[in-house]
């Protein structure tokens, strides 16, 4: 039961990070591997508005979400657009935005070391006991599941009732017919990936709640959020909400059962049981 | 084997011979630049065996490095040390056939994320098992195994991923990876195997990267899971073989030693920025030589031969 609870709770708030990635690698088409430090940034926010502004954490998010947009927007225009111009197809793209996003991760993990040093942060912040059916759990981490759980309704929402969301929504199923409807594809793709850029460094803010973290972690939730976005399928809300909770719940019952240091390899066992028996992803339709 | 063949393989067979007295040379410090470009240069180019004509970027290789480093680390008490070398080179292989069976049926966009965080796997369960059943984290490597034995075996291990990239490139097997890199599904259509090709070659790249580890290993001492599965080390080897160009067996050399000899300076200069420059440096060349230097070299022929064939 405590693992149930406590799976649920990390898996909400992997959702948000998964959501972030979705939106750049289903609609914008860019498999992001810089994701993670964009988390990473937004944690550290939290950290140093929390430890040297002594402010509520969450209040990083007046800065970070909007910045983390501008930036992400900036990344996509200046430096991604080019590659996705000089691009001759689906492949060479995804071959030439993963070597330029694995370089910029490189920077930005090389800029948090400048800034904020190696060691590891972390912050108390709302660590007390929350009961749920009658156990104890921590109040950080509900307000941190609660706060996701919002945000990615709202996203939910604002994809398939908005125009604008329709709109991202037909550039993730097909870019070129897209195009050919008068939806102005290179603005939605940049929208997204700006707007992914922005949710996943808010993810971070909310993990920075209960997790440690250090400037070269990133990679960890990179891998992560890869993982989730394909077990849920490309350009699947639904699907990616659900694949985060399996992962939080696979695991926090690795960590509990067998070894804290092991969650990664849950991960990968989810992920190999997912190429084996469903590459397309638990709601993907099959690829023609 | 034609005759220019035989020619270059006269030249090559002699440069290796050449660079086999440097040792003799007498300067530690020459020998340990030669340690790094040799090592390097075996990665590279093996990296580059699978990755320059499938495109499928493996990101793995220090997941293979730490394996053959923690096969020597773990066995060097009980088995001769030859022995241990072989049997790092089986645990690479074992190791890269798992990853490319679970990946390699599928697109490329799964084998990168697989081997993404494969080094980082690895260190969690290493770390694991020596928390809970060998109780210390580290292991001591003590050998008699001299500077100039580990330059020696490394050269060896060069001149046998260019014999095996040369024979490949030659075979039915490198034809097949080519027409894979250009399009997968005409691959298909005229009946090449295309996922026991790429696995053949990753296996490849794989054993290569745990020799290389295995090799390296009496030169660290002291082995900690933090120190040799490093993700640095397979970013590296992907920049130097992208600086060079992938697409040529002798692209990654290309890239190797002057990347090599920069780092020595940059490391000793910066040694706090390393990342951060490693990252830049990176994205200088996906955006500005995309074919590497190679590359560079034979589209500006190209261009003057037809220049010179027009007058």
């Amino acid at each position: 039961m405590d693992i149930l609870i406590t799976g649920l709770l990390l898996g909400a708030t992997y959702s948000l990070i998964a959501m972030g990635l979705n939106l750049q690698y289903g609609v914008a088409r860019i498999m992001n591997l810089a994701n993670g430090e964009m988390l990473v940034a937004g944690a550290f926010a939290a950290f140093w508005v929390y430890t040297a502004q002594s402010a509520n954490p969450f209040a990083a998010a007046l800065f970070v979400v909007p910045g983390a947009f501008v930036l992400n927007w900036l990344i996509y225009r200046y430096l991604l657009r080019p590659l996705v111009r000089r691009a001759k197809n689906r492949g060479m793209l995804e071959v030439d935005t993963i070597l330029a996003t694995f370089g910029m991760s490189f920077a930005f993990v090389g800029i948090m070391l400048l800034a904020f040093g190696g060691g590891y942060f972390t912050y108390s912040y709302l660590a007390e006991p929350f009961p749920i059916f009658g156990s104890p759990f921590g109040l950080n981490r509900v307000v941190a599941s609660l706060i996701a759980a919002v945000i990615c309704g709202l996203l939910y929402v604002w994809i398939h009732g908005t125009r604008t969301g329709m709109a991202i929504r037909a550039v993730a199923v097909d870019p070129a017919a897209a195009g050919l409807v008068a939806i102005d594809v290179p603005r939605m793709s940049a929208l997204s990936f700006a707007l992914g850029g922005a949710v996943t460094a808010a993810g971070g803010i909310v993990l920075s709640t209960f997790l440690t973290m250090d400037a070269s972690v990133g990679v960890v939730f990179t891998m992560k959020a890869l993982i989730i976005v394909i077990m849920g399928g490309v350009g699947d809300v639904r699907g990616t909400i659900i694949a985060s909770l399996i992962l939080g719940l696979a695991e926090t019952a690795v960590a509990t059962l067998v070894d804290p240091g092991m969650t990664l390899a849950a991960a990968y066992l989810l992920f190999v049981l997912v190429l084996l028996f469903r590459p397309q992803g638990l709601f993907g339709r099959r690829a023609s | 084997m034609t005759r220019r063949e035989a020619g270059y393989f006269v030249l090559v067979a002699a440069a290796f011979a050449v660079l086999a007295c440097l040792p003799f040379a007498g300067q530690s410090y020459l020998l340990t630049l030669g340690v790094g470009i040799a090592m390097y240069t075996v990665l590279a180019t093996s990296w580059a065996l699978f990755s320059g004509p499938t495109h499928y970027i493996s990101l793995a290789t220090a997941a293979f490095y730490g394996i053959g480093a923690y096969v020597v680390a773990g066995g060097i008490g009980t088995l001769p040390y030859p022995a241990l070398l072989a049997l790092a080179g089986v645990a690479g292989a074992v190791a890269a056939a798992l990853v490319g069976l679970a990946t390699l049926r599928l697109s490329g966009v799964y084998f990168v994320i697989f081997t993404l965080g494969l080094a980082e796997l690895i260190r969690q369960i290493v770390t694991w098992v020596q928390n809970n059943f060998t109780g210390s984290r580290g292991m001591y490597v003590l050998t008699d195994i001299t500077e100039q034995g580990i330059y020696w075996q490394l050269l060896a291990l060069a001149a046998a991923v260019y014999l095996i990239g040369w024979q490949v490139a030659r075979s039915r097997l490198g034809f097949a990876l080519r027409i894979i890199g250009n399009d997968e599904v005409v691959a298909a259509h005229v009946g090449i195997h295309s996922a026991a090709a790429k696995l053949a070659l990753f296996v490849v790249c794989g054993v290569f990267a745990a020799m290389v580890g295995a090799i390296m290993a009496p030169r660290f001492t002291y082995i900690e899971p933090s120190i040799v599965f490093t993700p640095e080390l397979s970013f590296q080897v992907v920049i130097m073989a992208l600086l060079g160009g992938a697409h040529r067996l002798w692209g990654p050399l290309v890239g190797v030693i002057p990347f090599t000899i920069l780092w020595e300076l940059i490391a000793a200069r910066f040694p706090g920025q390393t990342i951060l420059l490693l990252g830049i440096a990176f994205l200088l060349i996906v955006y500005l030589i995309p074919n590497g230097v190679v590359g560079r070299i034979e589209s500006a022929l190209r261009a003057t031969g037809r220049k010179t064939s027009h007058a």
